[in-house]
């Protein structure tokens, strides 16, 4: 992928600093570059770019400000919660202002009763789920960034979790959406009854990758806590077993709570760096989870015990008490970290298949590791079909990382080619605005475009991400055809 | 079944040259409900039938014609369900279709446990008012490529296009279900509910109407007779809960059929009783208000925006009072922009939503 970075125009930054700081507090305006930087990248840290100008609005109204500033004076801006996104979302442009809502970090209410919280956007998404701890609530959508990441930014990807499969991504967990539009008029999408008049306005806020209005509260669902759960560790000899097993596990009649799969690679990654007791000879294991009252878990898990045994697991360990609960997910939610370890760097796919072409996608990710010369730990959220295949790469080496794009490219083309997507919970940001070509028609892409309109007639927020131009699709289309040499080779890739 | 495709496409085409309006409809079964009914009908059935069914990946895929009877008679043999419950509301029409149970948005008894309809689309293929075939969303349980055009289709009431095909993700049956009966007034039902609701019990539906409430508890086994001792009341008969439940559903309870305008009142689950005239039932754990009256729309639109919630007259009344809360103008705006993308010749369902889209 190739986005070229912009230089600062030091007049219009002058300009635009200028007029914020007469909104905002002096330090709430930063444009100096050491100010700066730290915003250049979220968590897809490949793709860098200074912004403009950043600013840090601490509630409803200073949003507000900033935003009809930036609509009068035509300046792009792009919403930031805590920077965590891995698809370049909140990538800064150079011409434009970084809005980062790290300062509108409350929790405005917690009403236990009615099982609901409203909180600011930059409150952590773990936070939520301490705050209501103590009412034997939880907030349900658990990201593996969870400590860290916003209940914004999570409304903006949409974010999943281990946990979706039984409880659901954000879209299921978000009651309402307080929201500012791009000309500054403060919106609700939702309310906190169940449903609103009117089209289902929220469902296209959530994910939409802060291009349709910046979102100042929200209103979350609380769940009660599960009284109890317990994880079976399966393993299998055979990657293929593995996979079918999830299917046999989801057809038998009982929704996990989480149902994760690794292969060995992965597996023996996270043995090193965490210590979870897998099992390392296993070619894939399963971590198959029951929650509720004891007697549903009990219930549960003899189900899927005697599944996962017929379909040839070698080897099947229930956790016997909640550490060691812990302890088999501790392997699995450090996965990342763990590749880390081994790996200068890594590349996180997140493509998501229909369960049966399980097998099928696992052989092709192995074809282009011998195609592309790089190792692809795997990890799944295997249960809702969505993969996460690391690519070990060393970016210092500028062929490297060519060849990871192109081994990643491949793969997400291969998941729409079997009925599948491009991005299950990372978004499409910058990473994957190319092959948002290859899942969508140009007729699609145009009424993507209108939704935009919709709400954004001139184009303002987040501009470049998540929806393709045609104009890109068509050049991205002629460079396919050319066998993946990249047009401009004089421009900086990343 | 593609040449139905293609003639549809040819039709709108021409339909979107000469601005001619249709009304899309199915079996006719939700024709009540909405604002007005504008234009020459535009009969979905013709595109019907399961395109794919797989238990194994819990989805579902069919189209607009299909009924909604072969859908959920193929789905349980495969002992898998709709979870969001649709009614059919088959005394209205000729037998629901998915097409009008997506356009209509509507979920049944289970919601408040299962989530909505729009939480179980996971995909749709539509024709726009361009004649368009468009795609969007998939048959996979993950997907956030591009923005969710597919769920803003579910209740949409046809404002944005001919819905083709849909895909749906399915849910396993209970494996046991139980229905209890407690004598409850009205206030202390809501209490009562909204406590529940904050404990890890498998409730599964209820409903509140004259003193009485009805829980149904589905789950494994053991979970079900564990909360039905927590819970306590009578135990009904299986047939007898399957009967209740089909009746709250379907609005063939004696609740519905007193004759006044009946209005859908969605509120926090916790809002008190709202003391409006006439007779209530409350499902969804207090979330949803069902009243029978013939108090005056503003009397009713205000108590409900008062609670926090929206007030729509789902059936019968006056629907000159606006069969749908008034929305904010900023949203309203966004609405039309929508609509204009969509259907920019503004052929599709005119006025069934709202009179200005």
């Amino acid at each position: 992928m190739n986005i070229a970075v912009t230089g600062i125009n030091f007049v219009r930054q002058a300009e635009v600093a200028g007029r914020l700081r007469r909104l905002l507090s002096a330090d709430a305006v930063l444009h100096a570059e050491e100010d700066t930087r730290s915003y250049e990248c979220d968590g897809l840290s490949a793709y860098r770019q200074l912004p403009m100008v950043v600013a840090l609005p601490s509630n409803e109204e200073e949003v507000q400000q900033v935003l009809r500033t930036c609509h009068e004076l035509k300046v792009p801006v792009v919403a930031r919660g805590a920077g965590t996104g891995l698809s370049g979302g909140a990538l800064p442009m150079g011409d434009g202002v970084l809005l980062s809502l790290a300062k509108m970090r409350r929790i405005l209410a917690l009403d236990p009763v009615a099982r609901t919280a409203r909180v600011q956007p930059g409150v952590t998404n773990l936070a939520i789920s301490e705050a209501a701890a103590p009412c034997g609530l939880f907030y349900a959508p658990d990201p593996s960034s969870q400590i860290a990441c916003s209940i914004g930014g999570n409304v903006a990807e949409n974010s999943g979790g281990v946990h979706c499969l039984k409880y659901g991504l954000t879209l299921h967990n978000v009651l309402r959406v307080r929201a500012v539009t791009v000309e500054a008029e403060v919106v609700e999408f939702g309310s906190e009854a169940l449903d609103s008049p009117g089209l289902d306005l929220l469902a296209l806020m959530i994910g939409s990758e802060g291009m349709l209005a910046v979102a100042t509260e929200i209103t979350v669902k609380l769940l009660p806590k599960p009284e109890t759960a317990c994880v079976i560790l399966a393993s299998f000899d055979d990657v293929e077993k593995a996979g079918n097993a999830v299917a046999d596990v989801v057809a038998a009649g009982v929704v996990p709570s989480g149902l994760e799969m690794m292969d060995r690679p992965a597996a023996r990654a996270v043995e090193e760096f965490v210590h979870a007791g897998y099992d390392l000879e296993a070619a894939a294991l399963l971590l198959c989870e029951a929650d509720g009252t004891p007697e549903e878990v009990e219930e549960g898990i003899a189900g899927m015990t005697e599944v996962l045994r017929r379909a040839g697991a070698t080897a099947i360990r229930a956790s016997n008490s909640e550490a060691e609960r812990q302890k088999f997910w501790a392997g699995r939610k450090a996965a990342f970290p763990a590749v880390g370890r081994i790996s200068p760097d890594y590349y996180c796919m997140d493509g998501t298949i229909p369960r049966k072409k399980l097998g099928e996608i696992l052989n092709f990710i192995a074809a282009m590791e011998k195609k592309y010369g790089l190792r692809c730990p795997n990890v799944f959220h295997a249960g809702d079909g969505n993969l996460h295949p690391l690519i070990l790469f060393d970016a210092n080496d500028p062929d490297q990382l060519e060849r990871t794009e192109r081994f990643a490219g491949e793969v997400l083309e291969k998941c729409v080619e079997v009925g599948g997507t491009i991005t299950g919970e990372h978004g499409v940001g910058v990473e994957k605005i190319n092959q948002m070509c290859v899942q969508f028609a140009a007729a699609e892409i145009e009424r993507f475009q209108g939704v935009k309109r919709a709400f954004d007639s001139e184009g303002l927020l987040n501009p470049g991400k998540n929806i393709p131009t045609l104009q890109r699709c068509a050049e991205f289309g002629r460079m396919r055809v050319r066998g993946g040499q990249l047009p401009r080779p004089e421009l900086p890739r990343f | 079944m593609e040449s139905v495709v293609r003639d549809w496409s040819q039709k709108i085409r021409a339909s979107a040259a000469s601005k001619h309006p249709f009304r899309l409809r199915g079996g006719g079964s939700k024709d009540f409900y909405g604002q007005t009914l504008e234009g020459e009908v535009f009969d979905t059935r013709a595109y019907a039938g399961i395109v794919a069914y797989e238990p194994s990946e819990l989805v579902i895929t069919a189209c607009c014609g299909a009924k909604l009877t072969e859908i959920e008679s193929a789905m349980s043999e495969h002992r898998q369900m709709l979870a969001f419950e649709p009614p059919h509301f088959a005394q209205f029409g000729s037998g629901a279709t998915l097409g009008g149970m997506i356009a209509a948005g509507l979920s049944g008894p289970r919601r408040q446990a299962a989530g909505a309809l729009r939480d179980f689309v996971l995909g749709v293929k539509i024709m726009d008012g361009r004649g368009e075939v468009l795609a969007f969303g998939g048959r996979v349980m993950k997907n956030v490529a591009g923005y969710d055009v597919s769920r803003l289709m579910a209740g949409a009431l046809g404002t944005l296009g001919i819905i083709l095909e849909v895909s749906l993700k399915a849910l396993p049956l209970p494996a046991a279900e139980a229905t209890l009966r407690l004598e409850l007034p009205e206030d202390k039902a809501i209490e009562t509910l909204n406590k529940w609701g904050g404990r890890p019990l498998p409730i599964s539906a209820s409903a509140w109407t004259g003193g009485e409430l009805g829980v149904r508890l589905s789950g494994a086994a053991a979970a079900v007779a564990a909360a039905q001792k927590k819970i306590g009341g009578e135990l009904l008969e299986p047939e007898q809960g399957e009967r209740f439940w089909t009746g709250i559903r379907e609005q063939t309870d004696p609740f519905f059929r007193n004759g006044a305008p009946l209005w859908r009142i969605s509120l926090p689950p916790t809002a008190p009783p709202l003391k409006l005239p006439g007779e209530p039932l409350i499902e969804w754990g207090g979330a949803l208000r069902w009243l029978c009256s013939r108090a005056d729309a503003r009397t009713v639109r205000d108590a409900a925006k008062r609670a926090g919630g929206h007030a729509t007259l789902f059936r019968g009344g006056d629907k000159s009072v606006g069969v749908f809360q008034p929305l904010a103008p900023a949203l309203m705006k966004i609405h039309k922009e929508l609509k204009r993308e969509f259907d920019p010749q503004g052929i599709f369902n005119r006025g069934r939503m709202y009179p200005e889209l």
